[in-house]
């Protein structure tokens, strides 16, 4: 059961992350041209599997007791912003991550830089490669956060590699074939799921990492997940309820 | 000029982690820190985190839709 969440969770945050990332690519390819946008993404990937290369081996070796303390925190943290900004966007509290908008903002500042940057360093326009390298940088580090601390808790970070490989390939096959943004892809329910489940992972590890003893072991996560379901749900309907206008920009 | 690239260094990763409301990332580490000691002290902790959790939450979404 653990193994189905944890290639799940890891499957679901790194496509949402994929999506994020391609969108950015996308309006640097289109603007600027692909050529720089690709030398971007190549950058980032190897700094990210240079991450992955240093603190994969790291992250074996320590106490499993600490390592699940350490990570159930910063997963708890990590799951409650993603499920605290999902909420807020199911109840109307928060704008919508809207994906085309997104393109479209970021399509303008792209062409709006000039031509002053292009030909830089070995003819690659400096622009392009930066708003590449960026984006897939930051989205990619949440991506390798997820799977290096699910998998190492777990045992398992080829695990979650596997469903964060898949969600890579996926996302990134089918921005190639569409060569748009993917704004169908029900990119705010995912969060809210991915959400729940690092914030049920994270209650789950934290307090088994701080010496506490889950009635039934493993199965817990179940039932830790069903609670969080249930009050998020429960939240968003009490949100809804006593609506305001929005006041928080969107974010990713 | 490494003061200031070390100090946007830290500012990245404690935005990072920390995100949007840095309360709830303090009370979700007290919370943990009272499981351990309820565990340390032989008493059933496996109950605490749970509600502690959702009332971090709660608290986190009263302060952001109270703008």
């Amino acid at each position: 059961m653990s193994a189905v969440f944890l290639v799940a969770a890891a499957f679901l945050a790194s496509a949402v992350e994929m999506v994020e990332a391609l969108t950015i690519v996308l309006a640097a390819g289109i603007s600027r041209g692909f050529r720089p946008a690709l030398a971007g993404v190549g950058a980032a990937v190897v700094v990210l599997a240079a991450l992955v290369a240093a603190l994969g081996p790291a992250l074996s070796v320590i106490p499993i007791g600490a390592l699940r303390v350490t990570v159930g925190v910063l997963l708890l943290v990590f799951g409650l912003q993603w499920l605290r900004k999902a909420i807020l966007r199911a109840s109307g509290h928060k704008a919508l991550h809207d994906e085309d908008a997104i393109f479209a903002r970021e399509l303008e500042q792209a062409r709006g830089a000039g031509l002053a940057g292009r030909g830089g360093l070995a003819g690659v326009d400096p622009y392009a490669f930066t708003l590449s390298f960026k984006g897939v940088l930051l989205e990619g580090l949440e991506v390798v956060f997820i799977v290096l601390t699910f998998g190492a808790t777990q045992g398992s970070i080829g695990l979650a590699a596997i469903g964060a490989g898949a969600a890579v390939v996926v996302v990134a096959g089918v921005g190639v074939a569409l060569r748009a943004p993917l704004a169908r892809v029900p990119e705010n329910t995912m969060k809210f799921a991915v959400g729940i489940m690092l914030t049920s992972f994270g209650t789950f590890w934290a307090a088994e990492g701080a010496g506490a003893h889950w009635p039934g072991g493993d199965a817990s996560l179940v039932g830790v997940l069903a609670v969080m379901v249930a009050a998020s749900g429960a939240l968003v309907a009490a949100l809804r309820r006593r609506r305001a206008p929005s006041t928080e920009p969107a974010a990713a | 000029m490494i003061a200031r690239r070390l100090a946007a260094f830290g500012r990245f990763w404690w935005e990072f982690v920390a995100g949007d409301d840095w309360r709830a990332s303090v009370q979700v580490a007290l919370a943990v820190a009272v499981t351990a000691g309820l565990a340390a002290a032989g008493v059933a902790a496996w109950w605490f985190l749970p509600p502690a959790v959702l009332v971090v939450l709660y608290a986190s979404l009263r302060r952001a839709t109270r703008g």
